[in-house]
C-alpha cells in the first residue's frame, strides 16, 4: 500500500469511521464466529435488532461477543410495518444502547421487504426532530433521497437489491444519481451478495456498504469477511484514482509503430 | 388479574408492580428494556409503576441484524 490513507475517513453526522464496512450482526453461527468475523471485517459500525426476550430461554449469547467500546451498535427499526412502529422501535433500541443513532427501516411487504418510502420519510422526520440520528434504509430513488436528506437524515442508504438476496448492485444507475446529487454519505445497502458487487459500488463513489448476509452466510465467514473489507479498500482507491473513460472499441496498449516486419509504404 | 407478557397472557396478583413482575421473572435484564403498554419504562421507575389489568408488557433486547 504506497499511498496513505489514514485521513480518508468516513464522516458520518461529524463522526469519524476509519472503516467504510458496515457489517450486520444476523445469521451468524456462534458468538465466537461472529466476534471473528466483525474482527476481520475492520468495521467500525455494526447494525442490531431489537426483539422480544424468549422467557423461557432468557440467555441469548449472540450479541455478547460484540466489544462495545470497538464497535457503535447501530440499532435497526426491523420489524417496522410502518411509521408510528418504527419511532417506537427506534427508542426502545435508544433505551438500550444509550444513544440515538438508528438504521431506519419500514418494510411492510415480506417477500421482497422493499421499504415503504412514505413512511420511512415520515418516521425520518419524526425521528430527527426527536433528535435522532438517522440512517434510512432506501429505495434507490433519487427524489426520495432529496426529501430524506432534506428532511435531515444522516446518510441515504439506498438498496442495491432485495435484502439476503446477494444479487449485487441491481440499482447502479439510480445510485450514481443519488451520489452526484448527495450531500450527505451514500451507503449502499442490502443485496450485496459478493466482494466485487462492495467494490463496485465503491468504485461508483458510494462512501461506503453494510453486509450481512454475504458474510454471515458465507462457508468461511471470517474469511469472506477479510475479502470485503478487501474489496472496500480497493473500490475506495480505485474512485480515488479516477477510472480512466469507457471505449465500444479498442484501443492498443502497445505502440502501433515499430513492429517487427513492418515494411515503409 | 391477566397482563399480556410478550404477546402471552399471564395471570398476575393485582397488587403487581414491574419490579415485583420482574422478580417473578427471575430475570436480570442485563442488556434488555421493559416496554408497558408501548412506552420503554426507565429502570428506576419499576418500583413506582403498578401493573394493571390488561397492560401489555413486553421484554426486549438486542439481537443480531442487517
Amino acid at each position: 500500500m504506497t499511498r496513505p490513507t489514514e485521513d480518508d475517513k468516513l464522516i458520518i453526522a461529524g463522526r469519524a469511521f476509519g472503516s467504510r464496512l458496515l457489517t450486520g450482526t444476523g445469521k451468524f453461527g456462534q458468538p465466537e464466529q461472529l466476534r471473528a468475523a466483525l474482527a476481520a471485517s475492520g468495521t467500525e459500525i455494526v447494525t442490531v435488532a431489537v426483539r422480544r426476550v424468549d422467557l423461557n430461554d432468557p440467555a441469548d449469547r449472540t450479541l455478547t461477543a460484540i466489544d462495545r467500546d470497538r464497535y457503535l451498535l447501530l440499532p435497526n427499526t426491523s420489524g417496522a410495518r410502518d411509521a408510528i412502529e418504527a419511532v417506537r422501535i427506534a427508542k426502545i433500541a435508544a433505551a438500550i444502547v444509550g444513544h440515538r443513532w438508528v438504521k431506519l427501516e419500514v418494510t411492510p411487504e415480506p417477500d421482497y421487504l422493499l421499504p415503504d418510502p412514505v413512511a420511512t420519510l415520515q418516521a425520518a422526520r419524526e425521528l430527527v426532530a426527536q433528535g435522532f440520528t438517522v440512517l434510512p434504509y432506501m429505495n434507490a430513488d433519487p427524489i426520495l433521497a432529496r426529501h430524506l436528506e432534506e428532511a435531515g437524515c444522516a446518510t441515504l442508504m439506498p438498496l442495491a437489491s432485495p435484502i439476503g438476496s446477494n444479487r449485487g448492485l441491481r440499482t447502479a444507475d439510480l445510485i450514481r444519481i443519488i451520489i452526484e446529487q448527495a450531500h450527505v454519505p451514500v451507503v449502499v445497502d442490502a443485496g450485496l451478495g459478493a466482494p466485487s458487487h462492495a467494490a463496485a459500488a465503491l468504485e461508483l463513489g458510494a462512501d461506503a456498504v453494510l453486509v450481512n448476509t454475504a458474510i454471515a452466510t458465507a462457508a468461511d465467514p471470517v474469511g469472506m469477511a477479510e475479502a470485503f473489507a478487501l474489496a472496500v479498500v480497493a473500490g475506495r482507491r480505485a474512485f480515488l484514482a479516477g477510472l480512466p473513460a469507457r471505449g465500444d472499441r479498442a484501443s492498443a496498449s502497445s505502440p502501433l509503430v515499430g513492429r517487427l516486419g513492418q515494411v515503409a509504404p | 388479574m391477566r397482563i399480556v407478557l410478550n404477546g402471552e397472557p399471564r395471570e398476575v396478583e393485582a397488587t403487581h408492580s414491574l419490579e415485583q413482575l420482574v422478580r417473578e421473572l427471575g430475570m436480570t435484564l442485563q442488556g434488555a428494556a421493559l416496554v408497558l403498554n408501548g412506552e420503554v419504562i426507565d429502570r428506576g421507575e419499576f418500583g413506582r409503576t403498578a401493573l394493571r389489568d390488561g397492560d401489555a408488557v413486553e421484554v426486549v433486547r438486542l439481537v443480531g441484524g442487517g
